[in-house]
């Protein structure tokens, strides 16, 4: 309640609520006898200082009338939201309350009603009650119902597939008292909300109605009503109509933004400090196809900013392959995002240098190069091929765009790297849509993508986590394949010890942002020093792991990225540390970032 | 996963045309049982206290109300399915053929109403995307939304009163009412587009802020292509799915919002036609009038449907 009070529109939403109930509420107390006032003197009159808005056809004060108005408008879009919501929730609740059968059988009649437009049902029911204003607020209420009962159906829906719903009709609670008690205060919130909104839209049906003649008749008036009169007469006298027009909007723009701003939750804005000054530009590491200096990313997040990757310096050779390793959280996926040049505004990138295949990526740009030179492969294969397009045309979209091949020859050149990803009938596969693709036919398509170009560099994120094991072994295998063939380099990013010391020459192990031990793959199971490296090592079952013993794990949680502690970030999880390894912060010397590298537990 | 390809469209047809016909019969059915859902008796009403009762008879025999039920309702099946609507109470002229007549005015309306706010709307809610996403342009999005919320707050009939206020009565750039030259459209048109012009663009922009951060626009972006064809060809695709559906509903809203803008511009359509027949009480009129509004609508759902399917064939498989 105070969070929507605090933002504009909500608080401009409740004070016009506040204004409009109150003119519906007095207006005919304190405007009803002027309102009814003839003044033969003053007939059709224009606005002045006596009457804002001018007279109507028998001199009386439009301004008035329409304050007057205000109470039958209000109080017939209440009434007709009223009987929208008391049936639409019986309707809604129709599964629950009559049975599965009988239950099925009124949801399928909301949705086939749910399609015809509001209006329509309004004027098929005028036309069974008859004009009049009764009529016309039964003709709303009961063409409001069939949205409100396919509101109420979805949140019951949500509702009674919890634990406590279920708990009472074990415990033999009846449907009625069920509905009222356990599933009516628990849906009750979101109603309210809609209903509100649904009041304003009804304010303007009705007023619609009114307007047609087929609501309220004379001599009572509500806005629409006004309206009516008013516009036959609007070459003279344009306010007569435009004023009662004007209350509407008021009144049904009071009842939407009360209803908006409860139903969205603020959101709160959080801008990252003004970055500071840039390390000084450092040159790439000779005969390095990535190069990255004093790397730094800072993601925006809801209680200050995240510092995702704190520093890192590390470079990838000409066709060598490099694993990076770490609990999720470590900023390695930043990392791979950050040096692929994937990462947008809000999140900041800086660096000392950051060099990718010859291109530099703090300078801005399209680093067009990047589109043939570097191979993206992401984790989430269901998720990373566009969904509305065909898989070749996704492939072939990297030569046609990057190297000027027409639709036909880039293509062919989709079907051609299909096949030598291994997928089996290339040609028909490529016409196919990426969701008639199973998951490691996604990877390998994705992989085949990478090769559209000529790539030096392929980074790949977590690329087998999504997979089952088997065809793990597969994407690995053809990733090794088509280093041997194209000599790409190979970054690989993955939280799986084994994976990487199968595939990757060096790894890089990262701990909170930083990289903790940097070392070759062949030693990593063995010759570690950091007591983050042995630990993540020893948590890898193997063939000798005695199973009869519980598996082992690292104690305690990954650092808060909001909070970066001054010391070392293991240390409050590391059974060597001391009070130097909480104040001081180790560097990375000799391919280790531990004060007390290689002493034993 | 792998389902076969051949099998998904026939079975798509077949569920949509099997909920089309429920669906008509749902409404052909309501339109038969109006009249006899009205409270006495419907004739009298129509003819008023004063007429004869041997006319009222004869046109309760004409409409066939003495009939049992069934009868009546099988013959008014028959005469459906032949494309007879009856004959109207107050002009004795045939329903069908005064529909006809007043049909095509109303379409135009529709239609053109509905392209003009897709042209809008698209080109609007793509562009506020672009502007506004990741927290950018945040007076840009201020306005827009502000501009929106007020917009589609104002109903089509009162826009079309502020339209024939500002740019007939005040100015003369367009005639006040009637369906003369290409210039009598532009106000109903312009009265009938920009609400759903409102409506539509805000869902373009949500829908597009929300496939911007998909997995797919990141692989698209790792091919660093230009922006335009990152957004038109990889992002608006998949947020039309959404766009169209909402889509849908405005036209079919819109089909219905042209009963309240053709009386403001005393527009020579099917909704003058109807509301005056509700007042008068020509229930046949009404029956036949509420038919031809409620297949245009289930006709656009469908047409929806399909292009959808079309668009994302994931949607053809996925609909229960």
């Amino acid at each position: 309640m105070r969070a929507a009070l605090r933002r504009p529109v909500g608080l401009a939403g409740v004070v016009l609520l506040v204004l409009v109930l109150a003119a519906a509420v007095f207006g005919p107390v304190v405007w009803g006898d002027r309102a009814t006032a003839v003044d033969t003197a003053d007939l059709l009159a224009g606005p002045s200082a006596e009457h804002w808005i001018g007279t109507d056809n028998l001199g009386r004060d439009l301004f008035a009338r329409v304050l007057v108005a205000a109470r039958l408008s209000i109080l017939l879009a209440l009434a007709a939201t009223a009987i929208s919501m008391v049936l639409g929730f019986l309707l809604g609740a129709a599964p629950m309350l009559a049975g599965r059968r009988l239950g099925r059988l009124i949801t399928a009649a909301v949705n086939v009603l749910v399609a015809f437009p509001g209006l329509l049902l309004v004027l098929f029911f005028a036309v069974v009650f008859g004009v009049g204003a009764r009529g016309a607020a039964l003709a709303v209420g009961l063409a409001g119902a069939p949205a409100f009962a396919r509101l109420c159906h979805t949140l019951i829906a949500g509702i009674s597939e919890r634990d406590y719903v279920a708990a009472a009709r074990i415990a033999g609670v009846g449907r009625v008292r069920m509905l009222l008690r356990h599933v009516l205060p628990n849906i009750a919130e979101p109603v309210i909300v809609y209903a509100t909104m649904a009041a304003g839209g009804v304010l303007l049906t009705f007023a619609g109605l009114s307007f047609l003649g087929l609501g309220v008749q004379a001599p009572d008036y509500d806005w629409g009503r006004l309206m009516q009169d008013g516009l036959n007469g609007i070459y003279i006298h344009p306010l007569a109509a435009l004023g009662p027009g004007i209350a509407v909007v008021l009144a049904g723009l009071a009842f939407n933004l009360t209803g908006e701003a409860f139903a969205s939750a603020p959101r709160r804005a959080h801008v990252l400090p003004k970055a500071g000054q840039p390390a000084p530009a450092t040159a790439p590491a000779a005969g390095s196809v990535l190069s990255a200096d004093d790397l730094r990313v800072t993601i925006p997040g809801p209680n200050g900013p995240i510092h995702a990757v704190r520093g890192v310096t590390f470079a990838v050779g000409d066709g060598e392959a490099v694993g990076v390793v770490g609990e999720s959280g470590s900023g390695k996926s930043v990392t791979a995002l950050a040096v692929a040049g994937l990462l947008e505004p809000p999140v900041r990138v800086e660096a000392a240098h950051l060099v990718v295949a010859g291109e530099d990526l703090l300078a801005p740009g399209a680093h067009r190069r990047l589109g043939t030179a570097l191979a993206v492969v992401f984790q989430d294969p269901m998720t990373s091929f566009n969904p509305a397009h065909r898989v070749g045309p996704q492939l072939a979209e990297v030569s046609r765009f990057h190297q000027g091949m027409g639709r036909k020859a880039a293509f062919a050149r989709a079907v051609d790297r299909l096949n030598a990803v291994r997928i089996g009938d290339p040609a028909r596969r490529a016409r196919q849509y990426p969701f008639e693709f199973s998951g490691g036919m996604r990877q390998r398509a994705m992989i085949g993508m990478g090769l559209m170009g000529d790539p030096r560099l392929i980074v790949a994120d977590e690329p087998t986590t999504a997979l089952d094991v088997t065809v793990q072994r597969q994407v690995l295998e053809l990733l090794a394949d088509v280093r041997r063939e194209t000599g790409a380099a190979l970054l690989l990013i993955s939280h799986d010890v084994s994976v990487v010391t199968d595939v990757c020459d060096r790894v890089l192990v990262m701990y909170a942002g930083r990289v903790v031990e940097e070392l070759p793959a062949k030693d990593l199971r063995t010759l570690a020093r950091h007591p983050y490296t042995r630990a993540l090592v020893a948590a890898v079952p193997d063939m000798e792991t005695d199973l009869d013993r519980p598996l082992a794990v690292i104690p305690g949680l990954p650092v808060d990225p909001v909070e970066t502690p001054a010391g070392c970030a293991f240390a409050p999880r590391c059974p060597l540390a001391d009070d130097h390894c909480r104040t001081v912060a180790p560097p990375l010397l000799d391919g280790v970032a531990c004060h007390k590298a290689g002493e034993a537990p | 996963m792998k389902k076969p390809a051949a099998g998904r469209w026939p079975r798509f047809a077949l569920r949509r045309a099997a909920r089309l016909l429920v669906s008509l019969w749902v409404l052909v059915t309501a339109s038969f049982l109006m009249i006899h859902l009205v409270p006495g008796d419907p004739v009298r009403a129509a003819l008023g206290p004063t007429a004869p009762a041997d006319l009222v008879l004869a046109h309760e025999e004409e409409l066939g109300l003495l009939d049992p039920l069934w009868q009546q309702y099988a013959s008014f099946l028959g005469r459906l399915v032949r494309g007879d609507l009856g004959v109207s109470i107050a002009s004795r002229l045939s329903v069908g053929e005064t529909i006809a007549q007043q049909l095509p005015a109303t379409a135009e309306l529709a239609v053109l109403a509905f392209l003009l706010s897709v042209a809008v709307a698209v080109p609007v809610g793509v562009g506020m995307a672009v502007l506004t996403r990741r927290g950018r342009g945040r007076r840009a999005e201020l306005a827009f939304t502000g501009t929106n919320v007020v917009v589609s707050a104002i109903p089509d009939f009162l826009l079309g009163v502020g339209l024939v206020y500002l740019l007939a009565v005040q100015t003369h750039v367009f005639p006040v009412a009637g369906r003369a030259g290409p210039d009598s459209y532009v106000l109903p048109v312009l009265a009938l587009a920009i609400g759903p012009a409102a409506v539509l663009s805000r869902i373009v922009r949500v829908e597009m802020l929300a496939v911007m951060e998909a997995d797919y626009i990141r692989t698209a972006r790792a091919k660093r292509l230009t922006p335009v064809r990152l957004h038109l060809v990889h992002a608006l695709p998949n947020a039309v799915t959404a766009t169209l559906t909402i889509g849908g509903l405005a036209l079919s809203a819109l089909v219905a919002g042209t009963v309240l803008v053709e009386n403001v511009f005393a527009w020579p359509g099917l909704g003058s036609s109807i509301v005056s027949s509700i007042v008068a009480k020509d229930y046949p009129l009404v029956q036949g009038t509420v038919l031809v509004y409620g297949v245009g609508v289930l006709l656009i759902n469908t047409l929806v449907d399909v292009v959808l399917a079309l668009l994302d064939p994931r949607s053809a498989i996925g609909e229960a």
